[in-house]
């Protein structure tokens, strides 16, 4: 085993005995399963309203209807509840004075940065696979297009690892796990309202220059089905440049 | 196998380590003895890499901690005061973590795990969340933890804090079987473990060493003056004063009816033939005659207060930071 596997699968190990995963797991998808609820309740009503006034069949998107914004309701989802599962992962260490353990273990402290991120990311991912249940249950009822779909779960894939990466290095800068989740609610929020701003400055530099910077509308291009290099490379330089960010606030934390 | 030289600790303006310099040589234990924020724990994580010295070098199995730091890491065995373990595992769950991290794999890693839990009887507890486990057991995992590669070089925080008495003794005669093989540096505040586990002693006090040397060494070169106790069974009503007419006896401490005298005589003159002389040719049944020699206890807390009084005088740091035995005897006489 490789010193970042050997890490990955003791965060899950200690994700799995720990409540923390099952109740955020079972939030996560309670309020995701009622939000697509929600929506597909509001399409038909929509439907009906469409076929009184028009007559015969009305033409529903579901991709538009329900999906659009799903994906953009999850994103709130996100921002909530990712912070409460890495928030453990560098303050818990610190608390129980664990980290100076692993600092003087023979690994890198990019092995286990990365392992630490690794471990919380796939638990992610598993929980976001979770809800791929939705479509595929849609999809034996009505018809819809699949691309943005995809699209759209690589979307809150990548937003999730940039979110996911946020919280390890807040959790990395205190031992305290409230303030780590805090602290990442507050820098995501910012960067979420980074886009308001953005927008509120209109077309200057300054103004695409801010709303390039919040997630946004990074997000928003692949819900729509829309694949460009440009909003993959703000999501990988994102992440690097925060791990990258995570690494130093561990190195730091040793001089205290 | 542990050479520190010169090395100063500065957290900004506060100074926690002031040009430490010491050495262990392969097989040697040796005690760190100092009290609370003395800079014993500052001392150790620099040697284990965790954080830089600000001035000066520490080499660890002939490796620079600043330099290769993985490679001393590897040769390292570390039992911080807390033991470091996580609650959610279990026992071998937890050193199957530890030995990965350190490269062991497969066969050589569970061998080293049965050896580990044998050696430190945790067999009963092995399939157990240490979370549940008493805080003797969780320290018997943290030295299971900093032995299980088989480092060449121990270094145990107090190792034997929240023990029970039957435990401490195990741990130190564990920790003496060490010796020879592994070299170990312990830190302690508790004396007596000093004097039965090690060979040499450094007294570390503010952040300076103010001695290193045997214990037997320490006690003897740090006595001033000889006390022997001796008891009567018919002590004479003016006992006091004719014991000090003996030549010899600075000053003698009745001790009440029950015919004990406390006399304390001047150094390397060796009252007691005198005594006992005087004492069966009197006629007062003489019981016990012994000698009292310092303990390490006395030793270290008159270094250490010795330390204090230098620093309110204001004494320039500079110079002084190892004082000598000879010194501090002047000092304190």
């Amino acid at each position: 085993m490789t010193p970042v596997a050997t890490i990955v699968s003791k965060e899950l190990r200690s994700y799995f005995v720990s409540p923390v995963v099952y109740v955020v797991g079972a939030v996560f998808l309670l309020i995701i399963g009622l939000l697509s609820y929600l929506y597909v309740v509001f399409a038909g009503a929509q439907a009906i309203q469409l076929m009184q006034m028009q007559g015969g069949m009305a033409q529903l998107n579901l991709n538009d209807l329900v999906f659009r914004n799903l994906f953009s309701s999850i994103r709130f989802v996100l921002l909530l509840t990712l912070p409460i599962l890495t928030m453990r992962l560098f303050a818990e260490e610190r608390k129980l004075r664990t980290f100076e353990f692993l600092m003087t273990s023979p690994i890198g402290i990019n092995e286990i940065v990365a392992g630490k991120f690794v471990s919380v990311f796939l638990v992610f991912l598993g929980l976001l696979g979770l809800t791929g249940l939705i479509p595929v249950v849609l999809s034996l009822f009505s018809d819809f297009d699949w691309y943005p779909i995809l699209t759209g779960y690589l979307g809150l894939a990548l937003l999730g690892a940039l979110f996911l990466s946020v919280g390890v290095l807040a959790s990395a800068l205190t031992e305290n796990q409230i303030v780590a989740a805090f602290l990442s609610f507050g820098i995501l929020l910012l960067f979420w309202l980074l886009a308001g701003l953005g927008s509120l400055l209109g077309d200057t530099a300054l103004g695409q220059t801010i709303s390039y910077l919040s997630f946004m509308e990074h997000f928003d291009h692949l819900v729509r089905g829309l694949i460009d290099t440009k909003d993959l490379v703000y999501f990988f330089s994102g992440l690097v440049f925060i791990l990258f960010l995570t690494h130093r606030a561990v190195e730091a934390a040793r001089w205290r | 196998m542990i050479d520190v030289q010169q090395v100063t600790k500065r957290y900004g303006q506060h100074t926690a380590l002031d040009r430490v310099t010491f050495r262990v040589a392969k097989g040697e234990i040796l005690a760190f003895l100092g009290p609370n924020g003395a800079g014993k724990t500052t001392t150790m994580r620099i040697l284990t890499c965790f954080m830089p010295a600000t001035e000066g070098s520490a080499n660890v199995a002939g490796f620079d901690c600043a330099d290769q730091p993985s490679e001393v890491k590897r040769r390292i065995g570390y039992l911080p005061e807390t033991p470091p373990v996580y609650q959610e595992l279990t026992v071998s769950e937890y050193l199957t973590f530890v030995g990965r991290l350190r490269g062991l794999t497969g066969k050589q890693l569970s061998a080293a795990m049965d050896r580990e839990v044998q050696r430190l009887g945790l067999g009963q507890v092995r399939d157990r969340l240490i979370g549940n486990l008493s805080r003797g057991y969780r320290q018997r995992v943290g030295l299971a933890q900093a032995l299980l590669h088989d480092p060449e070089v121990l270094i145990l925080d107090e190792p034997t804090v929240g023990l029970d008495p039957k435990q401490i003794i195990e741990i130190r005669e564990l920790i003496k079987s060490l010796a020879g093989s592994h070299s170990v540096i312990l830190s302690t505040h508790i004396l007596p473990e000093a004097t039965a586990v090690c060979q040499r002693v450094v007294i570390i006090s503010d952040g300076r060493i103010v001695a290193e040397d045997t214990p037997e060494q320490l006690s003897a070169r740090l006595r001033h003056s000889d006390k022997i106790s001796i008891t009567l069974k018919h002590p004479p009503v003016d006992g006091a004063e004719r014991f000090k007419s003996v030549a010899g006896v600075q000053n003698v401490f009745p001790g009440g009816s029950t015919g004990t005298y406390l006399l304390e005589c001047s150094l390397n003159h060796d009252v007691r033939e005198e005594v006992a002389r005087l004492a069966v040719t009197q006629g007062w049944g003489l019981l016990e005659l012994k000698s009292i020699s310092m303990t390490l206890e006395d030793v270290f807390l008159q270094l250490t207060r010795h330390e204090d009084g230098l620093s309110q005088d204001g004494e320039p740091s500079a110079g002084r930071h190892t004082s000598t035995l000879a010194e501090s005897m002047e000092q304190s006489a």
